[in-house]
């Protein structure tokens, strides 16, 4: 049959892509240095992981798009997972010595092939079941990942979640034990569910039920609880509303004693990046503007905190962090309108394009001999003092938690009220059509000059923070992979969105700072994420409704108008 | 006095003289209607009066003020509104955030909804429509709401940028019906157009563009009879 053909045929086509990803993370070392990361003791680490993921979700993914019976589906993925192993084989084969200790042709030039990465593929067996292996769990891999597609609706997803918890606490083991494994009930969990590195067998598995009992319990349960929350009084829903956010808050507030300090700092650092996150959001999320230069703002607030506090023979006045506060939010501020006026009159790329520049100059302001006089320029400003009030010197990470936490929160309400606000409207108005929003009657001037100035004042208040945060500044701290780490995290946390900063936050910075593996292949890691993003979910990770029918066209259940909708 | 007066305007982009020399007037309570071939100026026109385009000569007068000290965003406020070319709507928002945004320079909150009541009961279709995001209506659809956005504003002199281009054929009739309700109503109209038979038909007085120059100027009721009207803009030999 026809259809059954080109059914088959788009298997063998995403079975040689997923075979050609697996092939290449081999040949560029990255599953050799990741395999070092255990997720479930000896049985599997990140290294396997990457490996046969794509396979996983090719398997998936070919299978979505094929209408056949199960059975064909679940042969399907065994052919695409066949020829993924087949080319991983044909890999082995290039990269095996003939003569003991002769080099083969490849590993001259490829300097990854090695016996370590043969270890990987062939399971540590020899030849020939460890190639058997291999082809084995290629085929699986693509099988199983067809066969989730196949599972019933209801249970695919606590599926796919709960096999996302698993791995992720897996991979974060060294982490989740270093905070809470030492001793008491921690060291109890620890002992029955890790191994010495990463999850043990039958820990994952408990973990694994546990998480997958718990989403199914959930699914059931929460269509209720949104009924009868849309039943409540008006009165009551605000009440509930409240005591969320009152969670929420408390659960910030106490946040640190929980996480302890390793964790408490690497909160500390996305922290920061939700501050610089916010305000990109703002100018490139709600104002339209892509500004590639936004690290200026953060190295201008770090500077003149360093400038005006530093004890050191640089500090010009030798203030408190909270007197020269202002003038590290005042000083972005003023950077933003200036950048602003000569862009006003640009739109879109060019203006990515100036505004890069901007940023490089900055950087290369603050490194310059010229002003190493004022900044340090190379040498940079050291003696940096800690924010203090009355004796109480924020030194820890904790202590510095509850400073990050307070600009956040302050950063957040502001966000979220001028989204709300006229101002908010005029942004929007302004990103969709500049001429139609000019004759509404926008100012389009001061409205883009606000939206840089605020934009600014948050990456400044986060460079005033980093500069007491580390006591001492340096250039090479503000480069232009800030800022592309700025305008990726709202990208993946979805344009416009308030929580999609923190999410995109937690992603693009605290799992790569858990995960040190991650540092040498960052930039590669954030290509390939934000392929994968714009093509399964590009409206971000937690998108803003506006974001959301944009691009799913979603059809909102129209509520019965009431009232007019315009007005308050 | 003239509501809209264009006094020997000249605009150019870059070194492209597009506006040769226009002078036209519309009166209050009036539709008049400029037609013209593509790229003959019409929207060019349209953008020097709302300001958005600067006259390198020549003047516009609102009321017999002279409107070069104003800047595009302020006209709103002198009672000028537009319903852009293409439409114009911000596809990304919804209809009923598309009308909030006319009324934007607005502070009266009864006369809002007021007006909304009117546009909605002028535009029914609208108001079914009101939280669906303008991008997914159709063409027809998207007309109106521009026009009902401009209509928002509560403007005395609107401007509308070729409202029948790209809708079938029974919609035009539709827009152009509504054109004329809109004018009864008090609302002066300037009414750019390629489809001249329809717009002479609405109109009071007519002008015809020609790259850059008007080269007639009469009662749309003349102009329907001016045999070269007829052969260069209703197809008529
Ligand atoms: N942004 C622009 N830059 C350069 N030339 C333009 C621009 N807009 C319009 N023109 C030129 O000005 C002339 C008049 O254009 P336009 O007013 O849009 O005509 P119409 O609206 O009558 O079709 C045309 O020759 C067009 O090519
Ligand atoms: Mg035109």
């Amino acid at each position: 049959m026809a259809v059954q053909e080109t059914d088959w045929r788009s298997y063998l086509r995403v079975g040689m892509i997923a075979g050609l990803i697996a092939v290449s993370v081999s040949l560029i070392g990255m599953v050799e240095t990741f395999n070092g990361r255990a997720i479930i003791g000896e049985y599997l680490s990140l290294g396997n992981l990457l490996l046969y993921g794509a396979i996983f979700g090719g398997g998936f993914v070919a299978a979505r798009q094929h209408k056949g019976s199960t059975a064909s589906c679940l042969a399907g993925g065994l052919l695409l997972g066949a020829i993924s192993g087949v080319m991983l084989n044909l890999l082995v084969l290039a990269g095996t010595p003939r003569v003991a200790g002769g080099d083969p042709f490849l590993r001259q030039y490829l300097l990854n092939v090695n016996n370590n990465l043969l270890a990987i593929l062939l399971s540590g067996l020899p030849q020939p079941s460890g190639s058997l292996a291999l082809l084995g769990i290629s085929s699986l891999m693509g099988m199983l990942g067809a066969a989730i597609d196949r599972v019933t609706p209801r249970f695919r997803r606590p599926l796919l979640v709960s096999l996302g918890v698993v791995l992720l606490v897996g991979l974060l083991s060294e982490v989740v034990i270093l905070a809470w494994g030492v001793r008491g009930l921690g060291l109890l969990v620890r002992r029955l569910l890790f191994a010495r590195k990463g999850l043990s067998l039958p820990g994952a598995v408990v973990l694994f039920l546990i998480v997958f009992a718990l989403h199914l319990a959930w699914t059931a349960f929460s269509p209720k609880l949104k009924a009868w929350t849309a039943r409540a009084p008006e009165r009551r829903r605000k009440q509930l509303y409240r005591g969320k956010a009152a969670i929420g808050i408390i659960f910030l507030l106490f946040l640190p004693f929980f996480l302890r300090t390793y964790l408490t700092e690497v909160v500390d650092n996305v922290g920061l990046y939700v501050l610089m996150g916010l305000g990109l959001n703002i100018v490139v999320g709600y104002a339209g503007l892509l500004d590639l230069g936004y690290v200026a703002f953060f190295a201008i607030g770090a500077y003149t905190m360093g400038v005006l506090t530093s004890q050191a023979d640089l500090g010009i006045a030798q203030m408190s962090f909270w007197s020269a506060l202002p003038f590290s939010v005042m000083a972005a501020v003023l950077a933003g309108i200036i950048l602003g006026v000569p862009v006003l009159r640009m739109r879109g790329d060019y203006l990515a394009i100036v505004t890069l520049g901007f940023g490089e100059i900055i950087r290369i302001l603050v490194l310059s001999d010229a002003l190493a006089p004022f900044i340090g320029g190379a040498q940079g400003i050291l003696k940096i003092p800690k924010a203090q009030i009355g004796d109480f010197r924020f030194v820890t990470p904790e202590s510095l938690y509850y400073l990050i936490l307070i600009g956040c929160l302050i950063a957040v309400f502001l966000t979220w009220r001028l989204r709300d606000s006229r101002l908010g409207r005029q942004w929007m108005a302004m990103r969709e059509d500049e001429d139609v929003a000019e004759a509404m009657g926008i100012n389009l001037v001061s409205t883009k000059l606000l939206a840089f100035g605020i934009g600014a004042a948050f990456s400044g208040l986060s460079g005033a923070i980093f500069a007491t945060k580390l006591s001492s500044i340096f250039p090479h701290s503000f480069n232009l992979l800030i800022s592309i780490n700025v305008l990726c995290l709202i990208i993946v946390g979805g344009m416009g969105s308030i929580p999609g900063v923190v999410v995109g936050a937690l992603v693009l910075v605290g799992l790569p700072e858990l995960l040190r593996e991650f540092a040498e292949y960052r930039l590669l890691m954030y290509g390939a994420l934000l392929i994968v993003m714009m093509i399964a979910r590009p409206e971000g990770f937690w998108p803003s409704a506006v974001r959301r029918r944009e691009l799913r066209g979603d059809e909102e259940p129209i509520p019965e108008p009431s009232s007019a909708a315009a007005g308050d | 006095m003239p509501m809209l007066e264009v006094r020997d305007v000249h605009a150019y982009y870059g070194n492209i003289h597009a506006l040769k020399g226009i002078s036209l007037n519309v009166e209050k309570g009036e539709i008049v209607t400029l037609i013209g071939a593509n790229g003959a100026g019409k929207t060019t026109t349209l953008r020097t009066i709302s300001g958005l385009l600067k006259p390198r000569q020549g003047k516009v007068f609102l009321e017999g003020e002279d409107l070069a000290r104003y800047k595009a965003h302020e006209l709103v406020y002198k009672g000028m509104a537009m319903v852009p070319e293409g439409r114009g709507v911000f596809s990304k928002l919804t209809v009923a955030e598309n009308l909030d945004m006319g009324a934007y320079h607005r502070t009266d909150k009864d006369g809002i909804q007021e007006d909304l009541e009117r546009v909605f009961s002028l535009f029914p279709r609208l108001k079914e429509r009101r939280n669906q995001v303008a991008g997914t209506l159709s063409g027809g659809e998207q007309q109106m709401l521009a026009t009902a956005r401009a209509l928002m504003a509560r403007p005395t002199l609107l401007l509308m940028d070729e409202p029948s281009m790209g809708l079938a054929p029974i919609l035009v009739e539709g827009i152009f019906d509504t054109i004329q309700e809109i004018n009864k109503e008090g609302t002066t109209i300037l009414l750019v157009e390629q489809n001249a038979h329809m717009a002479l038909q609405v109109a009071h007085r007519g002008y015809v563009l020609q790259t850059g120059e008007i080269v007639l100027a009469d009662t749309a009721d003349k102009l329907r009879e001016n045999p070269v009207v007829q052969k260069a803009y209703l197809g008529i030999e």
